[in-house]
Parts: structure tokens; C-alpha cells; sequence
């Protein structure tokens, strides 16, 4: 399988998750902002940082950026597109995913574990996952996702909340709401499903030696299905 | 243009002495461009005019070290064509006057000297000392400080392994903010500072110029007073952005060999940069001001040399190297311009508008800068204090723990770090919180353990002593995590070196690091000198923060902390004397301020810790934590609440009293867990090696502690450690 990590200035996760991607045995291919043309692919990635610093706002002015046109393009053909922190930013910053995702509720930013639960196996990334809650990490300082009202019912009525924040017995509750986002919300599909947009980041999860292993389960699981 | 006398000199820091000097060298009277590089070079950032002599006695040497001090990092082999480099300094006085920008601008200085020499930072460290926990300000300073590493370091995309969080009255007027950080690089692509051959273009690039920062350096060389408030424009801004964008740019060009020399403007920017550079290849260097990027209109000669705006480097090329150098720039969006080149006429000689506005031969700015031998005095080892039976009269145990386990100086510091991306590059496998932090080398087995330390109340107590110490601490916190100590930099942070007894503190801190260095053959090979940490007079604890370095050639073989198994064996090796002086013990307890620093035995200390490594390396330990603040029973304590489990401990056979025995701070001493089956083989190897050793217990499986009569309950304990600061922080 063929996967492309974009790299906008000021990207500092796409070296990481190329580790990832191959590890799993994807063919990776970095793809620098400035290019017009992506390259053949099963996957994109919108990798985390900060792109351009996260001035004016997180994801903004990479949502400008001109490789962005054929992104846009190929999640309309149905392309596969990943948004994971700063890319899940951009998504929204695109429009391609409702929503913003605002500062933290503590005005902090945060750098821990967290579980999700799983709550959608009806697509790419979850078909078939043998897990319900997975323990991921995040860090960031603007997660606090926030949509309206009607988008928040089109999301629910259509089984569009990817992952939600929980507790390690996946229950979703307050207390496991690290950044304050609406409903826990931890990452989006569109209505089609073929775009994720999340903020924790399953790249950091790859062994055991790091912050834990769910991200491998969640890469091996997403290989599978493209196959 | 302002005219230069003796009033304008001593305006810009410099001594009645030092003007004339400076009138005698140049045989006239400087302009006022001329004596702005002056007393930038010739001040104490720069110069190190008080603390060269002192030191030329670090030790230096050792079979790892590629590049000791004097370059813009030190660099230290790691075995195959990997290299480390590192360092750390200091950024004390900006991140007083405003915190979030002074740290951040902190750790992005630090980082553009390692990536300087070509590496790729894969880790930062910190030490962080604030006023006591009471006073007023010191809120607002350590979120603002945190708030500025995290905000600088998150963005690059460099994790923050480590570091430390310390209170203590004597930072009230004067925080100290030291960065420190770790960079890979093939030992056959460093980088150095030193310019070579004649007629080689000199280029700028990165952000540009502005007004901000101009005579930082000086201010970071003065003592504060009543008006600083009014030194905020002195302080630098900082973009990481436009880091990141520099370290990709630069880690590009130095792909292929068209660099000669690279220095980062860092204190007294292009000033220091241009003349260092100069100065090691013994040339000359002309500068037309008139290229430099500005970002403020109708900058002077004067602000464009002293200017110390951020994210900015000077660069030596081989001729013909400029187009393919400017592209890589372009490509990142950032300022490229030839502003210079090398000369063969040993003097720094600024044009701007067509007209020379300075003439100045580089030897004056670096070797004939002043070096002084200053005065000072020898500390005294103070009377040891005799504590009584009734002193402790009244005491438990778990009450004392409960108190030690959330001093402020003890407690959990996740407020901090997690406001620090500690995970980004995905080789971090031991997170704050531990002994060390540690990062594998990407993609290989080997991995670097990286500690940062300092115990002011033992320098303070006894400079000699405690120089001592925060060496022997550093070399403990690596091997507890089952790395090889390697080399250390050291930030030493020091009131006012023109009083004696701040001058004798850092004599003698300096000879205890350099006795301990040389001993445990761990010498240092960077770091920086901060002197004047003084407000209204009153100085600060002297405070030299260690920063050790070490390597694990397989990282799966790295120890951590948390207790293991039920039924495994806890030993304590190293000597328990029952040191109270000095400990957190003595002053938060039995309020005892007095009193000698525990004693340093080198000897002891390297035995004990060949002995644990010697264990490591055979696989006999389970987990592992050296003992410090808080004594043995903290240490245990920690290891407890980090594993989630209890331990049951023995009776003691010791003639001192349990509160000596536990809560001492005597040194050399690691608290480890092994396996019931490993036992005697472990009390072999240490009996073999001659190292003192005490059964301390067993682990338990229930959340308690059982010690003496008294069951203390773990989840207790740890409640009170980790809820200090947060509490503290949401109040």
C-alpha cells in the first residue's frame, strides 16, 4: 500500500509517522507543500506541529497551501485522508471536517495518555479493530473540538464521532475529558468516512518501550483493511 | 552620533579602568559603534572575565570527548559514527523581567548552539529555580516559565526529557531559567565556529534584525535594582517557528560541504558571532551593515551590531557555494544575504552606507579583553549539629513522610512537564519523572541518558562540598537508569563575583565540581557562567546545575524506578551515617537550618556506582533509584507510588535512630529491588566489590508501607505527592 505524509513548514511530526507507516509496511513517500501533484496513493496523512507556527490560528494557513487543491481533490474521489493533531486542524481549517478545534480548557497544553473509545467500525480505520478503547497519546495545546448544534446532530445522526475521550473501562464522561471538547470528542469522519480527522496521535504508540502499543494495533488493523 | 567619554563607557557597563584600557589599545577614543562592540565583548557574558581563570581547573579531558568547552557545544563519542552534543546555559535575568519570553528564548538559544555544530536536537532538559512557594510573584514566574519552555520546545518538535522544579527564598529577586539541550550528529560532519582562508564570503541568515534585545548581554551582567521593569525592551522575543525553519535550512546545507565555519547569534549577536569566528581562525572580517535583513527602518550601525534578535546565524562559505546555499534558504522562506567576507588583516572593519564605522583589531575584543583575579574567601566546613533524643521525641514516621513526600522541592512535578511535549520523535522511553530522562538514538539499540542537578542549600551551606555533590548526583541519576556516565556541562549560576564571599562560593564550587569530575573521570566538556543573580543586594544561593550525559548501549536494558514484584528483595547499597544537616529532613522538620552538607567520599561514590552498573549489566536489577532528598524512606516511597505496590520493611540493626536511618541524606546510596532468586549472587558482587549494603525489606503486594510498628498507606502518600503542585497551582 502507497501512503503520502504532507510536510508543511513547521511540521515536526511527519518524520514520525513515516517511521510508522513503514513499520507497518506501507510505502511512504514525504510530499513538501509546494508541490502541486501527489503522488499515487492509498493514504494521505496530514501529519501534527505546528504548521507556519500555528499563526493566525492552528492549521489556517496551511489549509491555504498548494498542495491542499489536490487533497481537497482526492477526498472527493474518496481518497483516504488522515488528520492526526495539526492535521486534523487543517481538515477542519479546509472544510473538508466540521468544526474547530479551540485552545484547551486550561488554557495549557497537555502532554499525556488518554483512552478513546471506538465508536465506529463501519469504515477503513476501525473495520475488524479487535479493541474498543484504545490508549493513544496527545499533545497539544488547542484540542478543545467545538462544532454547532446542527453539525453536532448531523455527526451523531450519521455515526460520524470516530473516538471519543474515555476512561480505561470506556466510559465517556467528564473526568476523562482532558481538553473540555464537546461531547469528548477526540476525532471526526465526514459523511463518507474516508476522512479521520483525530488529535491523539497513534504514531507515538508504536512499542513497547514508548508510551504504549495501541497505535501499532491501529496502523497493522488500518493496513488490513486497504488490502 | 552621541560623543564617547568616560560617563558613556560606564553607561554601557564598563569600568573607569576598562575605557581607558580600551582609549590605550585603540590609541584614540572609540566612536560609539566601536565602544558598543566593546563592552559587549569585553563584558562579563562574553568575556568570562572573573571565572576564566577558575575555569582553566575544570577537568576536561576523557577518551569520549571530541569537543570540550570553547566551542559552541561540547561533543562526546557514542560509538559508532554517532556523536553527541550538548549544553546548557543559562537565561536568568530576561526570564525575571518577562518569564514566558525570557525561557523561551532560552531554549531556543541553546538549541541553535547545538544545531550550530550540525547536529539534530533529539532532547531538552531544564532546571528551573524559583522564590519560596509563598512569596508573591512566584505563581505567575513558574507558569509563565513553563508556559515559554513548552511553548518554544513543543513547537520545534524537540521532547523534553527532564529537568527539575526548585523553591527555595533565596530566587525570590532572581529566578534561575537553564535550558540545556542534546543533539545527534556523525562524528565526521561536526561543525565548528572557527573561520578558515581568506576572501570567503560571510553570510547572514534566518530572521531579521530588529531592535529588540539590543545590550542584552550587559543586562544579563548587571545586578538588579528597583527599576527593571523598565529593562523589558533589553529582552528578546522569540519565534520558534522561524527556528524550526532554520534548523531544517541549515541541517540541508551541512548535507553537502560548502560550510567552512557556522555561529549562531546568540548574546551580543552579531558582534560575538563575527569577531568569534574571526578570532579562532586568526582573521580578519569585514561586514557592510547596509545588507543586513533589518526589520525596523533606519537601523544604526550601533543597533544592527548590538541587536540580539532571535533565530539568526552567520554563516562562512566556500566561494561559489552562495547560489545553492540561497536556494536551500529560499525554499524555507527565510533571509539570506552576503554581508561580508574574510579578511587577512586580523580587525573587524563595519561599513555602512559606503562609510567604515568601525575599525577594531579582533585581537583587542578577544584575548585583550580583561581577565581578573578577583578576591575571595574561603568558606568554612560549619560545626556539625548534634540533635537530641527529644528532637524526635514526638515524631511518626508517616507523618514526617507525608511532609517530605510533598515538600515542594520533593513533590511530583507533572504540572510541569506535562505542559512539555516529552514524547514527540518517538524515542522517548524513560519520561520525566525518573532518575533520568532517556532517548533512544533513532534507529539503533544505543539510547542517551540525560539528568539535570543542582543543590543550592549544600553549595550554600558548603561551596566545596556541594560542587562536589551535584556532580556525584548527576553520575547516580545516569547509572540508576542503567546508562554509562559520560561527560557533563555545567551551568553555574552565582551572585556577585566583585563580593568576596559570592567570588569564594564560586571558587569553591568550581574546585568541588572539577575534584568530583576528575575523579569519577566524568569531566565537562561545555557550559556557561551567570553571575550578578543579585537583587537589592541580596544574592542567591550559589547554583551550579549539572547537566550529565550518558549512554546505554542497549536500550533494553534500561532500569526504571518502580517497584516490580512481590517478594522481590530491596537493598540499600551505599553507607547510612544518618546525615540529617542540611537535609529536607532538618530544615522542614526539626527546623535546624545549620550544619555541613553531607560528606562526599569520592572513593565510595565510584566504587558503589561501578558496583551497581557491574549489577545492571548482568541483568540482577529490577528497578533502581538513587537516594537525595528526603533520605532512603523517600526513595523507597517514590518507588512505591511509581510501581503500585508496598513494601514491608526490616527491622533496623543500625545504632542510629530510624529518623537517621530513613530520612538521611548521606550519599553515594541507591535504593535497588532484586529477585528473590538473584539474592545471593547480588550480596556476592557487592560483598566482592567492597561496597556496603543493607537488606532493607521486601516488596509487598498490598499498597502499604510496613515500617517499624507503623502501616502506611502508598495510595496515601501518593496523593500528597501529586496533588502538591497542581493544588498549589489552582489556588
Amino acid at each position: 500500500m502507497n501512503s503520502s505524509v504532507i510536510i508543511f513548514p513547521g511540521s515536526n511530526c511527519d518524520r514520525d509517522m513515516d517511521v510508522a507507516l513503514k513499520k507497518f509496511g506501507f510505502k511512504n513517500e514525504m510530499v513538501w507543500h509546494d508541490d502541486e501533484q501527489l503522488p499515487k496513493s492509498d493514504l494521505i496523512v496530514l501529519p501534527g506541529g505546528f504548521s507556519y507556527g500555528d499563526y493566525l490560528r492552528c492549521g489556517s494557513i496551511a489549509g491555504k497551501s498548494k498542495i491542499i487543491k489536490s487533497v481537497i481533490d482526492f477526498a472527493k474521489k474518496g481518497g483516504l485522508i488522515l488528520g492526526i493533531c495539526n492535521g486534523f486542524q487543517i481538515l477542519t481549517e479546509t472544510s473538508l471536517l466540521p468544526g474547530v478545534l479551540q485552545q484547551n480548557k486550561n488554557i495549557e497544553f497537555i502532554c499525556k495518555n488518554v483512552f478513546v473509545k471506538v465508536n465506529d467500525k463501519n469504515n477503513k480505520y476501525f473495520n475488524s479493530i479487535d479493541k474498543d478503547v484504545l490508549e493513544l497519546h496527545i499533545a497539544h495545546n488547542e484540542g478543545n473540538y467545538f462544532c454547532s448544534g446542527d453539525e453536532l446532530k448531523m455527526l451523531e445522526d450519521n455515526n460520524l464521532i470516530a473516538v471519543s475521550y474515555c476512561n480505561e473501562k470506556g466510559e465517556v464522561n467528564e473526568k476523562s475529558n482532558p481538553n473540555g471538547a464537546l461531547q469528548n470528542i477526540a476525532g471526526i469522519f465526514n459523511k463518507e468516512k474516508n476522512i479521520l480527522g483525530m488529535m491523539p496521535h497513534p504514531e507515538r504508540m508504536i512499542d513497547k518501550y514508548l508510551s504504549g502499543e495501541d497505535g501499532s494495533i491501529f496502523f497493522k488493523n488500518l493496513l488490513n483493511n486497504l488490502k | 552620533m552621541t560623543t564617547v567619554n568616560e560617563q558613556v563607557a560606564i553607561d554601557h557597563g564598563l569600568k573607569k579602568d576598562e575605557f581607558k584600557e580600551i582609549c590605550d589599545l585603540m590609541k584614540r577614543t572609540p566612536n560609539l559603534t566601536e565602544l558598543g562592540i566593546f563592552s559587549a565583548m569585553w563584558n562579563e557574558h562574553c568575556s568570562y572575565k572573573s571565572s576564566r581563570k577558575h575555569l582553566k581547573n575544570l577537568h576536561t579531558q576523557g577518551k569520549r570527548v571530541i569537543q570540550g568547552p570553547g566551542e559552541n557545544a561540547g561533543v562526546i563519542d557514542v560509538d559508532d559514527e554517532d556523536a553527541i552534543v550538548f549544553k546548557i546555559e543559562s537565561h536568568n535575568h530576561p526570564s525575571f523581567i518577562e518569564p514566558y519570553q525570557g525561557a523561551a528564548t532560552g531554549v531556543g538559544g541553546i538549541m541553535r548552539d547545538v544545531f550550530t555544530m550540525g547536529a539534530r536536537p533529539i532532547a531538552n532538559l531544564n532546571s528551573i529555580h524559583f522564590g519560596s512557594t509563598q512569596h508573591k510573584k512566584t505563581k505567575n514566574l513558574l507558569r509563565g516559565v513553563v508556559k515559554g519552555i513548552g511553548g518554544y520546545g513543543n513547537c520545534i518538535g524537540v521532547p523534553t526529557i527532564g529537568g527539575q522544579t526548585c523553591f527555595d527564598e533565596s530566587y525570590n529577586g532572581n529566578i534561575l531559567v537553564n535550558a540545556m539541550t542534546i543533539g545527534l550528529v556523525n562524528k565526521n560532519k561536526i561543525f565548528y565556529s572557527k573561520a578558515a582562508g581568506i576572501g570567503k564570503p560571510v553570510i547572514y541568515v534566518g530572521s531579521k534584525t530588529g531592535r529588540d534585545g539590543i545590550h542584552g548581554a550587559s543586562m544579563a551582567s548587571a545586578v538588579f535594582d528597583d527599576k527593571i521593569e523598565e529593562k523589558k525592551p533589553t529582552v528578546q522575543v522569540g519565534d520558534p517557528f522561524t527556528e524550526k525553519l532554520l534548523l531544517e535550512a541549515c541541517l540541508e546545507l551541512m548535507a553537502d560541504d560548502s560550510i567552512i565555519s557556522i555561529q549562531d547569534m546568540g548574546a551580543a549577536g552579531l558582534t560575538s558571532s563575527s569577531v568569534e569566528m574571526a578570532s579562532k581562525g586568526k582573521l580578519g572580517i569585514e561586514l557592510d551593515l547596509s545588507k543586513v535583513p533589518c526589520r525596523e527602518d533606519k537601523m544604526t550601525p550601533y543597533e544592527i551590531m548590538l541587536s540580539e534578535s532571535q533565530e539568526r546565524m552567520l554563516i562562512v562559505l566556500e566561494n561559489g557555494k552562495e547560489e545553492n546555499a540561497k536556494k536551500i534558504f529560499d525554499k524555507w522562506d527565510l533571509d539570506f544575504a552576503v554581508i561580508g567576507k574574510t579578511t587577512n588583516s586580523k580587525k573587524i572593519e563595519i561599513y555602512f552606507e559606503k562609510k567604515q564605522v568601525a575599525d577594531i583589531p579582533i585581537d583587542f575584543l578577544a584575548e585583550n579583553a580583561p581577565e581578573y583575579d578577583r578576591k575571595w574567601k574561603k568558606a568554612k566546613l560549619p560545626q556539625k549539629i548534634k540533635f537530641k533524643k527529644e528532637n524526635f521525641k514526638s515524631l511518626k514516621i508517616e507523618n514526617c513522610l507525608k511532609k517530605l513526600i510533598s515538600n515542594p522541592n520533593i513533590c511530583e512535578k507533572k504540572w510541569v512537564w506535562n505542559q512539555y511535549d516529552h514524547t514527540v520523535m518517538g524515542d522517548t522511553i524513560q519520561k520525566p519523572g525518573g532518575d533520568s530522562g532517556v532517548v533512544r538514538i533513532h534507529g539503533t539499540e544505543k539510547a542517551v541518558a540525560a539528568s539535570v542537578d543542582s543543590s543550592a542549600t549544600y553549595c550554600y551551606a558548603h561551596p566545596l562540598t556541594g560542587g562536589k555533590q551535584v556532580v556525584c548526583e548527576s553520575w547516580r541519576n545516569i547509572i540508576s537508569v542503567g546508562a554509562e556516565p559520560i561527560a557533563i556541562t555545567n551551568c553555574l549560576n552565582f551572585g556577585n563575583p566583585e563580593k568576596e564571599k559570592n567570588m569564594g562560593e564560586f571558587v569553591e564550587c568550581v574546585q568541588g565540581i572539577s575534584e568530583a569530575s576528575k575523579y569519577l573521570n566524568f569531566p565537562v566538556v561545555s557550559g556557561n557562567v551567570s553571575f550578578y543573580n543579585e537583587t537589592k543586594d541580596k544574592g542567591i544561593k550559589p547554583t551550579p546545575s549539572i547537566g550529565g550525559v550518558g549512554l546505554l548501549k542497549n536500550y533494553k536494558n534500561m532500569v526504571t524506578m518502580d517497584l516490580k514484584n512481590e517478594g522481590n528483595i530491596i537493598f540499600a547499597i551505599g553507607k547510612t551515617e544518618g546525615h540529617l544537616d542540611q537535609s529536607v529532613f532538618a530544615r522542614n522538620i526539626l527546623n535546624e537550618k545549620k550544619g555541613p552538607p553531607p560528606e562526599i567520599n569520592l572513593f565510595n561514590e565510584k566504587n558503589n556506582g561501578a558496583t551497581v552498573m557491574k549489577l545492571m549489566n548482568n541483568k540482577l536489577i529490577l528497578s533502581c533509584r538513587d537516594v537525595s532528598l528526603g533520605g532512603i524512606l523517600t526513595t523507597i516511597t517514590k518507588m512505591c507510588i511509581k510501581g503500585k505496590k508496598g513494601v514491608k520493611l526490616n527491622n533496623l540493626k543500625s545504632l542510629i535512630n530510624k529518623f537517621e536511618y530513613f530520612f538521611s541524606e548521606d550519599q553515594g546510596r541507591y535504593v535497588v529491588e532484586v529477585s528473590k532468586k538473584n539474592h545471593k549472587k547480588v550480596e556476592n558482587i557487592l560483598k566482592e566489590n567492597s561496597v556496603h549494603f543493607d537488606l532493607l525489606g521486601q516488596v509487598q503486594k498490598d499498597n502499604y508501607i510496613y515500617v517499624d510498628e507503623e502501616k502506611i498507606s502508598v495510595d496515601e502518600l501518593a496523593k500528597h505527592n501529586k496533588n502538591w503542585l497542581m493544588d498549589y497551582m489552582a489556588q
